[in-house]
This record gives structure tokens, C-alpha cells and sequence, in this order.
């Protein structure tokens, strides 16, 4: 008989599973359309980003700085309306900038062969700090008249779907396009499976993983864009928060390994709606931020902890240096 | 003209020296050394009273702190893991350390065992999902930093009014927090004390290089039985505790309980700790490197706030230094193997004249000749690599081999072969004293002494060292020949200080001074340094007026001799010198005169080579080392010289079928023995003229009765 094994998607699937069928029976008002819609809204931008993690962590990276990817070049293109700069103008020297960073980034990792959760650590600091120091005049860049019309990237409804919900399924339509029906796509998973073996087939290894850091750096700028169109204002400080852990934590429950090479859109949506039915059922129940951190986490270890009894590592096969 | 410049420049110029530098483990530690130094000049330059008492017990106050929580992450990063809830288990030990204290009004050892304490426990938690259930330490500690960061969050809110209420006036609670002895900060006192530790357990204690091990590679420590598991858990609970102490301090300092403390302590830490050099992944790392690390980031970060620059500009520095270091020390521990190998040959300026004829026809002593052609053979195919050959009293021949054996053949037909001692290293010269132990130079180990039981005994494997050297000379590398003079002083012969005895044909590329003949007192049993910048010593034998010791050098292709006793004491004459191949082991003949093994032949190319230092070094960066240039050990000979230092006559073996090359020759009851390094036989040539009843050692020490 073929013995029973989940995998960590399974797992987490089932964990959203339970979840979602308890807080339908036991909490009132959860399962309305509704409270579906607002539980998507409220993870449409963790789960952009969760696309532009997926995208690095199965290249075997990690991206650090896609929050000052995703407050950076939105701010910018906030002070610049502001300062009296036409939109388009605007979001194409955001759009350059974002570039740039994602190149800088990939050039450190892939050339320098610096570390991917150093290099991005540092440029993410680098990146934070120059916002702080030379673009914006306020650590919140508020809305000006010249974004008329932009917010709608962020607010309102398209065929009665808000539209952050759209711009994340169009994300994801467009990561799941890359990754799996282009052939950079699958050189990304070649890279991540083994770098050397693909790097001896004759990948062009390099410039795909500076392409992995350019393409995640744009998604976290549209994330923003996108973010700051539904607040009508950037809050920079966001890169001081912890968001970022939130992101690894829906790639990494979604079931993307942080070894690299497995994994794809679907391991994001599913664990960004765990993590958005987790948040919305607690915030029903009237939990303290604090105490839906905590519970979060909780939830999250027993998750990582049960994988890890149905899918042991081995210290044969465990990879060297593989934190 | 110019051959005397590039003399001159190769003996005044130290090239060796930078080779032997970059070899060193300390040049590791360099790159973040020069890095705090630069900031700390910039620094001192650009902020009054930088380096002012005051300023700098600030700083070691928060160093202090810091450099704890930079401890526990270095060790958790050599383990192979890393440990990202450092700042949320450094908030929650701060409020439980205050909670204690100003809630409960607990006593303050009591407050400190119970900080420590729960330190510990938080990161049992780690330890055991990490340790034990086997998580990856990134994701876990990621967790783990969110829960309890909000258990904190959840803790503060309740208690954090009556914390601020209270104002303890304890004078030991005090003194942690602010207290000093001679100026220095109880902080960084501790520190010390604790870092002091760390560094004898890292490097000198059992479980330190377990966790060296483990993070070097998880796989083999696990398959060579240590206690992975257990270990890493460890770890994460010793980061806990030291995290704890981080805290323990700060609440005295500070005694409050803000909702940010803590936050983004993990990416200084980790910042300080890859800045100090410590590879992520694993396997790498000191004390020391944890510290420098700590002081850089604390240093910038402090001294831009003293600037008065903006946050976003801190952050910049930060992160701009933290980038180039990283690239910096990367590109050093990837190309460090490399580029030592390329720098550490040091070729130097050696001229010869041109050799003697050896050529049939010549004429001349070294005339060749086919007298070594048939020689009987001893243990064709059994032995390997017989350095050197020895006959003791009873007539048994005693030769090393490559598998670390002394391998003996009884008399009379020398077929049956056994063992006669297991040492490790490879024999090479031997000798007998007057007691009948053998004692024998072993490469790589230094002299043993065997006794005729078989006993294995370590005569030395060191001697003093020099003052000026940057290698470490106190180790023998490779001891090579010796004698034993009638006092009981042994001398002998160490090649080269500077190679392995796997690499000694790259000394011969060198053609430095780099070898030295040690003299081991078999009365005292102290060791130390006769002669040294000799090149290539190789045989050793003490010469007949019983004052002086012959000694071989290899790739001086000359024979000198040292005074060890007498009105020449100290002295070294050149007895013979342009030797056509290069000297090896040196022993008495039966007439008075001396054998001589020459190993190989001179060759006109490497003469020349010889003379081009440049080109040699070029040669050794450039080309692959199998295809280097080296010395010829192909073909050799055996020569019988006087006192005088002149040829009498030479032995060969044109065929080149048994002995091709031939380092060493023992005269024994009117028969040679031959041995080669390189030969898997032993010969045995038979003597005309020569005495029948000659026994080196009956005759040295007399008959034993």
C-alpha cells in the first residue's frame, strides 16, 4: 500500500481549509461575499509581493529589499507629481529607478557573488536611505492633484471585483506566464534546482538571476503603486515594519522551499490566503494587532513543524550552507 | 654586471615574505581590521573627542551589549544556522529582567539567574525545533521572532506603566547598568571575560571544533559521530543566554521598556557579523572577527549620529561599507587558495659554473661507466621507496618505506622480510647509536628513536624559533639525514622550512637557503638550530677526526663542512663544490674515504633557469605545476671522495633498469647497498679492495662484546 505523504502545500492547504470552514461555522459575518472580497483586498498587496518573492526564492534567492521596492519608487513618483512633475514623467524615472535597483541587486549576487539575503539586506538599507535622505520631504508622501485618476489602480471595483484583487490576479496570470511558459522561466527553475549543473548545460546563469532581481524589484514597485493608490498616500516608514517577514512567510508556506527550484503561483495564492484568512477571521474576532501576530505565528511554526515530521530532511542529502 | 644587480636584488629582497604572510589564518581577520581602522581614523578626524575617555566608555558600553548579541549570532552562523529572534528575545528578556525587578521586587541576583534563564529557554525553543526537529534555522528564527515579538507587544501593554513607575535604587543593579572599574564599564569588563572564553572554546576546546565541524560540513560531522543535534541546539541556546546578558545590561542601563527595543536588531547583528568576516553557511568565524564586526557597525552608526546626519544617510554609509566589504572579503575567500599559490614560489638567484664532464670519453672521475649493472636485488617489488639503507651489527638491513614502515631483511639472503616498526610518517636517513637504537628522520614528523625492541620513541619534532621568520620554524617539516657524533650529539639535516615533504621539489625551483641543520642532544634531550639558510642540506656524516660533520647540500650541489668541536668550532668550509648532480646521503667508507649519492644529474636548462629568477616565478604562476621546470632525479651516481673533498671514483648504472636514481649507499662487510626514493628495490653491489670485515658501527664505537 502506498504510504499516505502531504506535502507542505497540501499541508497549508488543508491548514486553510480547517480555518476557512471554522471561522464560516463559528464566526458570524465571515462567510459574506462581502468579507470575502475585504479578505482578499486586505492581502492583494502582500501577495503582489509574495509574485516578486517566488520569482527570486525558486532562482535559490531571497530579496530582502522588495519593500524599499515597494516604497521607494511609488514615493517617488508621489513627491515628484507633487512637485509639480507630469504623471507619466514621474512614473517612468520610478519605473528606471526600479531597474536600476534590480540591476544593482542581481549585479551583487550574480557577479559579486554576494550572498542574496546580504545584497539585498544592504541595497534594501541602501535603497531605504536614500529616500529617506534625498528624495522625500516627509516620511509620508501624501496624494497630490496631479494622481487624479491614478488611485484607481487601487480603489473601486472593475466588473464588481475590487480592483486590487484584479491587479493581483493579473500579476499573477503574468508571473505564471514567465515562469512557466517562457523558456527564462524555466531556466529560473534549472538555476534553482542546481546552479552549477545549469550553469555547465550552458545556461546563461548570471544574467538570468540579474533578470530574477529586475523583475522582482518591478512587481514590488507595482505593488506599491498599487498599495499607495488604495491609501492615496505612501507611508514610507513601511519599510521599518516587519512586512517582510510576511512575505517569506507566504512563499515559504505556500510551499516554495527556500532551497530553490519548486514551487509557483499557485504556492503564493494559496498562502496568501491563509495568511489573509488567518488576518480576517481574527480581526472578526476583535484580536489585538499583537495578539494576531501572535497567533500567526503559532499557527505558522506548527505548519513548518508538521512538514517537518512528514517530510524529514535527511542529513545525507541536506544541502551545505542551506539556512 | 647585471647578473651581479639581480644577485643583489634577490638577496637583499625578501620575496618569500609575502607568500608566507597571506598563508597565515590571521589574514583573514585583515580585511575587517584595515576596514575598522579606516572608519575609526575617518572618524577621529571629522568628530571632536572622538577618542576622548568619555566617548570611548560610551561606546564600549553599547559595543558591550551588542557584541554579546553579536557572540551568540557568530557562533550560531558557524554552527551553520542563523538566528534572526535575537531582537525580539533581547526585548522579551529586558522586560522580564525589569518585570522582576520593579513589579515583583525580586532580589537582583535572583533577577539576573531568572533574565539568564529565560534567555536560555527562548532559545531552547529554537534550539529544538532547529536542533532536534531539524526546521531550517531562517524560517524558524523568522517565526519565532514574530511570536515573540508580540507576546512582548501583548506583555508591554499591560505592564509597562507600573515598570515605568518604579525607579530602583540598588547599588548592584546600578553598577551593572552604569558602574566601571578603573574607567572601563562593567559591560565591557564582562565582555571581555566572556570573549576571552569564547575564543579558548572556539579554538582550543573539544566542543568548539564540533561546531566548527558541523557548520563546515553538516554531513561528514554527522557521519564521524558528532552530536549534531545536540550541538546545534546548544548553540541556539548559548545565542539565547548571551542575548540575555545583552539585555540584562541594557535594562540596567536604561530600565525602561519602549515598544521598539529590539526592532532590527537582528539586521545590526547580522550586519556586524558578516562584516567581521564570518561566512554565512557555516564553518567559519572567531571571537575575534565578532568583535571587530560589532565595532565597525557600532563606530559608523554612532558617529554619523554625532554628525548630525540625516537617518536616511546613516543608513546609506551603512549599507554602502557593508556592500563593499562584502564584495571585498568574497572575492579574498574565494581567491585566497589561489592567489597564495601563485605568490608563495619564490624563486631566488643562484649561479653555477658550468659542471665537470661526465661523459664517456671525457675522462675525469665522474666518467660514466656500467659498474652498477648487475647488482644482486633485495625485496624487488616488496619495498617502496627506500630512502635510506642501514646494516646493523648482526648484519640485517634495515630500509624506510613510503607506508611509513621500517622494514627489516634478515641476514644472510636478505629474502625474509618483516616490519621492524610501524612509525606513519616516511623514513628517510637513519642511523645507529651505541646503544643500538636506530634512530631515524621522518618527514613531516621530525627524528624518532627506535629501540632494537621495535619500541617507536619521538626524539624531537621541534626546535627553537627564529626570530625573524614568518613561517612558523619551530616544527620540523622535513628532517631529512643524520649522524650521531661520540659525544651523543645527533645533527641533522631539516631541507627546507618552507615546503612540505610532498613539495620538495619546489624548493629546488626556489634554489633559497630555506633548509638548516639541527643538532639534537641525546643527553639532555634539547634540540636547536646549528645552521641554518642552507640549501637542500641533505646527508649528514660525521667525519673522521671526529670535530666536524660533513654535510650535502642538494641544491648547492656542494659538500661542506661544519666544525662542531675543536679550535675551528662554529666554522664552515666548502670541501667540494660544482658538483655535476645534486649531493644526497653522505656515509663512510672502509678505506677512510667518504661515499657520496648524487640523487640526479645537473641539467644545462635548469643551470640557466637557475639564474633567471624571474623567469622561474613567472613559470610558476603561469603554467600549470606538472609542467614546470625541476630538477632532474632521473639519473644518478654514486662517488667515493677523500677528506680533501676529491673524487676518487664513480658508480653507474647506464641501463637505468635498477638504479636510476640513488639517494643513498651504505658500505657493509665488503658489499654497497643502495636505496632510491623512488625505487621499489634494494641493491647490493660487491666491493673490490674493500675491507670484508667493515661495520660502520663496530668501527665507530667498537666491537660489541
Amino acid at each position: 500500500m502506498k504510504r499516505l505523504r502531504f506535502n507542505q502545500q497540501e499541508i497549508v492547504f488543508a491548514v486553510f481549509a480547517l480555518l476557512f470552514l471554522a471561522f464560516s461555522i463559528f464566526l458570524r459575518g465571515f462567510l459574506t461575499p462581502e468579507n470575502m472580497l475585504t479578505l482578499l483586498q486586505n492581502v492583494a498587496v502582500l501577495g503582489i509581493l509574495g509574485l516578486a518573492m517566488a520569482i527570486v526564492v525558486i532562482g535559490r534567492g531571497i530579496d530582502i529589499s522588495l519593500i524599499a521596492a515597494l516604497a521607494v519608487p511609488p514615493g517617488l513618483v508621489l513627491q515628484m507629481v507633487q512637485n509639480g512633475h507630469s504623471l507619466p514623467a514621474s512614473l517612468l524615472t520610478a519605473v528606471l529607478l526600479t531597474i536600476a535597483f534590480g540591476l544593482v541587486n542581481g549585479w551583487l549576487i550574480a557577479y559579486a557573488e554576494v550572498p542574496s539575503l546580504f545584497a539585498t539586506l544592504a541595497t534594501g538599507l541602501l535603497l531605504a536611505g536614500l529616500g529617506q535622505a534625498a528624495l522625500f520631504q516627509l516620511d509620508v508622501v501624501q496624494w497630490s492633484d496631479g494622481m487624479k485618476g491614478f488611485e484607481r489602480l487601487g480603489q473601486g471595483t472593475i466588473l464588481g471585483i475590487p480592483t486590487s484583487i484584479v491587479m493581483f490576479a493579473i500579476a499573477c496570470v503574468v508571473v505564471a506566464f514567465l515562469l512557466r511558459q517562457t523558456r527564462w522561466g524555466a531556466y529560473i527553475y534549472a538555476i534553482g534546482d542546481n546552479p552549477y549543473a545549469a550553469r555547465v548545460t550552458g545556461i546563461p546563469s548570471r544574467p538570468i538571476i540579474v533578470l530574477q532581481y529586475v523583475v522582482a524589484a518591478l512587481i514590488g514597485c507595482f505593488a506599491g503603486l498599487v498599495m499607495a493608490a488604495s491609501v492615496n498616500s505612501m507611508p514610507t516608514r513601511i519599510f521599518n515594519s516587519t512586512l517582510i517577514y510576511d512575505v517569506i512567510l507566504v512563499v515559504v508556506l505556500g510551499g516554495i522551499g527556500l532551497s530553490g527550484g519548486r514551487g509557483g503561483v499557485l504556492n503564493v495564492v494559496i498562502g496568501t490566503l491563509l495568511i489573509g484568512t488567518m488576518l480576517n477571521g481574527m480581526t472578526i474576532m476583535d484580536i489585538s494587532y499583537a495578539g494576531q501576530n501572535l497567533v500567526k505565528g503559532v499557527v505558522l511554526l506548527l505548519a513548518v513543524i508538521t512538514d517537518s515530521f512528514l517530510n524529514p530532511r535527511n542529513e545525507e542529502t541536506a544541502q551545505q550552507g542551506d539556512i | 654586471m647585471r647578473d651581479t644587480l639581480t644577485s643583489l636584488r634577490y638577496r637583499y629582497w625578501p620575496d618569500h615574505l609575502l607568500g608566507e604572510i597571506l598563508s597565515k589564518r590571521w589574514t583573514e581577520t585583515a580585511i575587517p581590521v584595515i576596514l575598522l581602522l579606516i572608519v575609526g581614523f575617518a572618524l577621529s578626524r571629522s568628530i571632536d573627542h572622538f577618542l576622548s575617555p568619555a566617548s570611548l566608555a560610551d561606546t564600549a558600553r553599547q559595543a558591550g551589549e551588542i557584541g554579546f548579541i553579536g557572540l551568540g549570532m557568530a557562533l550560531v552562523v558557524i554552527v551553520g544556522g542563523i538566528d534572526l529572534s535575537v531582537g525580539s528575545i533581547f526585548a522579551l528578556t529586558d522586560f522580564c529582567a525589569l518585570y522582576l525587578l520593579d513589579v515583583l521586587n525580586w532580589p537582583v541576583p535572583a533577577v539576573v539567574v531568572a533574565t539568564l534563564a529565560c534567555g536560555a529557554l527562548l532559545g531552547a525553543v529554537n534550539g529544538v525545533l532547529i536542533g532536534y526537529l531539524r526546521l531550517r534555522a531562517f524560517i524558524t528564527t523568522l517565526i519565532t521572532l514574530i511570536i515573540y515579538r508580540s507576546a512582548f507587544d501583548l506583555l508591554i501593554q499591560r505592564y509597562s506603566n507600573s515598570i515605568a513607575a518604579a525607579f530602583p535604587d540598588i547599588p548592584s543593579w546600578n553598577f551593572i547598568g552604569g558602574g566601571d572599574v578603573f574607567g572601563i564599564p562593567s559591560v565591557a569588563l564582562v565582555y571581555v571575560a566572556i570573549a576571552i572564553f569564547g575564543h579558548i572554546f572556539m579554538t582550543r576546546l573539544r566542543p568548539g571544533w564540533h561546531i566548527t565541524a558541523i557548520g563546515g560540513s553538516r554531513r561528514s560531522a554527522y557521519n564521524s559521530g558528532i552530536p549534531v543535534r545536540r550541538t546545534i541546539a546548544l548553540c541556539y541556546v548559548a545565542s539565547g543566554v548571551l542575548t540575555s546578558i545583552a539585555a540584562l545590561f541594557f535594562a540596567a542601563r536604561l530600565g525602561t521598556v519602549g515598544g521598539d527595543i529590539g526592532v532590527g536588531l537582528e539586521v545590526i547583528v547580522l550586519t556586524a557579523t558578516v562584516l567581521g568576516g564570518i561566512t554565512l553557511g557555516g564553518g567559519k568565524g572567531s571571537v575575534a572577527k565578532s568583535l571587530v564586526g560589532v565595532l565597525i557597525v557600532l563606530l559608523i552608526t554612532n558617529g554619523l549620529t554625532t554628525l548630525n546626519a540625516r537617518g536616511g544617510i546613516n543608513r546609506m554609509a551603512l549599507a554602502g561599507i557593508l556592500l563593499v566589504a562584502a564584495m571585498v572579503d568574497i572575492r579574498w575567500q574565494k581567491n585566497r587558495t589561489r592567489i597564495i599559490s601563485k605568490v608563495y614560489v619564490a624563486p631566488t638567484y643562484h649561479a653555477l659554473p658550468p659542471p665537470p664532464a661526465t661523459e664517456i670519453g671525457q675522462g675525469g672521475p665522474f666518467e660514466q661507466n656500467d659498474k652498477l649493472r648487475d647488482v644482486e636485488l633485495i625485496g624487488l617489488g616488496r619495498i617502496e621507496a627506500p630512502e635510506d639503507v642501514i646494516l646493523d651489527r648482526n648484519n640485517n638491513l634495515y630500509a624506510g618505506s613510503r607506508h611509513g614502515d621500517i622494514m627489516r631483511f634478515f641476514a644472510p639472503d636478505y629474502q625474509r622480510m618483516e616490519v621492524f616498526a610501524h612509525i606513519g610518517g616516511q623514513p628517510l636517513g637513519m642511523a645507529f647509536d651505541r646503544q643500538d637504537n636506530l634512530y631515524v628522520c621522518i618527514g613531516g614528523m621530525g627524528l624518532y628513536r627506535i629501540t632494537p625492541d621495535g619500541t617507536v620513541e619521538k626524539a624531537t619534532d621541534e626546535t627553537n624559533r627564529s626570530m625573524h621568520s614568518v613561517n612558523d620554524d619551530s616544527r620540523l617539516r622535513l628532517a631529512d639525514d643524520l649522524d650521531i657524533t661520540d659525544d651523543g650529539l645527533i645533527f641533522f639535516s631539516e631541507a627546507t622550512v618552507r615546503y612540505e615533504m610532498d613539495e620538495w621539489p619546489i624548493d629546488g625551483l626556489e634554489a633559497r637557503g630555506n633548509g638548516r641543520i639541527i643538532c639534537y642532544d641525546t643527553k639532555t634531550g634539547a634540540t636547536h638550530t646549528a645552521l641554518r639558510g642552507l640549501k637542500f642540506p641533505n646527508g649528514i656524516c660525521v667525519a673522521s677526526d671526529g670535530q666536524s660533520i660533513l654535510f650535502a647540500e642538494t641544491f648547492g650541489c656542494s659538500i661542506k663542512r661544519l666544525w662542531f668541536a675543536g679550535p675551528k668550532k662554529g666554522l664552515v668550509e666548502v670541501v667540494m663544490d660544482n658538483l655535476p648532480g645534486y649531493p644526497d646521503n653522505i656515509n663512510l667508507a672502509s678505506d677512510g674515504n667518504y661515499w657520496l649519492a648524487l640523487v640526479g644529474m645537473r641539467s644545462p636548462s635548469l643551470d640557466l633557469a637557475w639564474k633567471m629568477p624571474g623567469f622561474r616565478r613567472r613559470m610558476a604562476k603561469r603554467v600549470p605545476v606538472d609542467e614546470w621546470l625541476f630538477p632532474n632525479i632521473n639519473t644518478g651516481c654514486v662517488v667515493k671522495f677523500n677528506e680533501q673533498g676529491k673524487i676518487l671514483e664513480s658508480f653507474w648504472d647506464l641501463r637505468g633498469e635498477n638504479h636510476p636514481m640513488i639517494t643513498s649507499m651504505r658500505e657493509h662487510r665488503g658489499y654497497l647497498y643502495l636505496g632510491g626514493i623512488m625505487n621499489n628495490r634494494i641493491g647490493r653491489y660487491k666491493l673490490e679492495n674493500a675491507d670484508p670485515n667493515f661495520v660502520q658501527y663496530d668501527k665507530r664505537w667498537g666491537k660489541l662484546s
